[in-house]
């Protein structure tokens, strides 16, 4: 038997222990991936639910979802709509749009909109706002996320979706503006871009 | 009766050597984490949980690694660990998973946990690198605690606020109001309020070791 000089035998020996470690992992993985998909996929049905509020319908968006590529939905990359229907028929839709001027960073949302243009609810998914200060934007901090309830494009009036600072109808925060603003703007600018694909999003079939 | 050298090695872990206040590793989670008192104890039991995993297998695996590749083994072992305890958590404790986010993997980057298996666990019985984890585990966790408590009790004027993220539904309404109608104290919850707590309960500590030590 030849004896295998020492760094060779201690690559031998790290790599083995390589191996078990991928293999022990693996293991983990595979026991735990159908209950973390299934938590995802709770979460995601839970949240649609939330923001789609009092709105009706029978089917389970998550599974009737549509792909498109807007910069006024605030990313480059691909948005995701839900679509929500009764009878087959798309009653509201919701964007997982992105509000990329926050203070901090990309301000995720969920907007859902009527069929008729009308929002049914706003909500926030993701942010890095300052806490204490921009985290007002989250439902469970403040119910400012509840204004935009029932608002539309000219409900309020173009000009007047903003800010008050800025003229507009929506309230700010004590100490931060930044934040409510680029929600407004990723909220109207959704509203546009819904209102121009109209046709598109409401008659696509699942 | 415990013999004594159990009794020094968990009396070291939650006070003499405490890895939080004492030997100042693992700052970055104990840092940012620390805003709530249940975020606090969450990434403390995650952090012992792998402390007292990586030690029990370090000291077992000891005798077959060779010295001048033990680090990189170790730093496996911890990484697999590490792994292990996000998938579950990620499977079983979804909500507070999603709180604790990226500081779960970030485990592996806690100075603590190399530090005790290479100058403990490396050296020692299996038994003994078992209880040395744990014990620097709880110190570990004790001082996270106390932290997240101090900077929620200051920064919102409450404590255990969303206990239901690690307890269940029932623990919803765990949460105590200790000051009515405050308004917060913006900084404690903001990062620079975890350096002054941290300074402040250094202090704390080394006040009453040398009261009482």
């Amino acid at each position: 038997m030849t004896v295998l000089p020492q760094p060779l035998l201690a690559a031998r020996m790290l790599g083995l222990f390589a191996l078990i470690g991928i293999g022990l992992v693996s293991l983990f993985f595979y026991a735990t991936d159908h209950r973390i998909s299934q938590n995802q996929h709770k979460e995601l049905l839970l949240s649609l639910k939330t923001v789609l509020a009092d709105t009706e319908y029978d089917n389970d968006p998550t599974e009737d979802i549509m792909q498109v590529n807007d910069i006024r939905l605030g990313t480059s990359d691909a948005v995701t709509l839900y679509r929500a229907r009764i009878d087959g028929k798309i009653v509201a839709t919701v964007i997982a749009a992105t509000a990329p001027d926050g203070y901090n960073g990309n301000i995720k949302l969920l907007i859902a909109i009527l069929a008729d243009g009308q929002l049914a609810g706003v909500r926030v998914v993701a942010h890095k706002e300052t806490p204490g200060l921009g985290d007002d934007i989250e439902a469970s901090r403040s119910h400012w996320i509840l204004s935009f309830n029932g608002k539309s494009l000219g409900q309020p009036a173009e000009k007047q979706w903003a800010v008050k600072r800025d003229g507009g109808d929506f309230d700010q925060f004590t100490g931060a503006t930044i934040t409510p603003r680029a929600v407004v703007k990723a909220v109207k600018n959704s509203l546009h871009y819904f209102a121009e694909n109209k046709s598109l999003i409401l008659y696509d079939t699942p | 009766m415990i013999p004594a050298e159990y009794t020094k090695i968990i009396k070291d872990g939650l006070w003499h050597n405490n890895q939080a206040v004492v030997a100042l590793l693992g700052l970055c989670p104990l840092l940012a984490v620390s805003n709530t008192l249940i975020n606090s104890l969450g990434l403390g039991l995650a952090t012992t949980m792998t402390l007292v995993c990586s030690n029990g297998i370090v000291a077992r695996i000891r005798h077959w690694v060779s010295a001048e590749i033990r680090l990189p083994i170790f730093v496996l072992v911890i990484a697999c660990v590490v792994t292990a305890i996000e998938l579950v958590m990620n499977a079983w404790f979804y909500d507070l998973y999603k709180v604790l986010g990226i500081f779960i993997p970030l485990i592996v980057t806690n100075c603590a946990i190399i530090g005790r298996a290479e100058a403990y666990a490396s050296k020692n019985s299996v038994d003994k690198a078992l209880l040395d984890g744990l014990a620097m585990g709880l110190g570990f966790t004790l001082a996270l605690v106390l932290l997240g408590g101090m900077r929620e009790l200051i920064g919102y004027g409450t404590l255990f606020a969303h206990a239901d993220l690690m307890f269940g539904e029932a623990a919803k309404n765990w949460q105590l109001n200790v000051l009515d109608d405050y308004d917060g104290v913006l900084l404690a919850i903001l990062p620079p309020g975890a350096f002054l707590g941290l300074g402040l309960l250094i202090a704390l500590k080394n006040v009453i070791s040398s009261r009482f030590g």
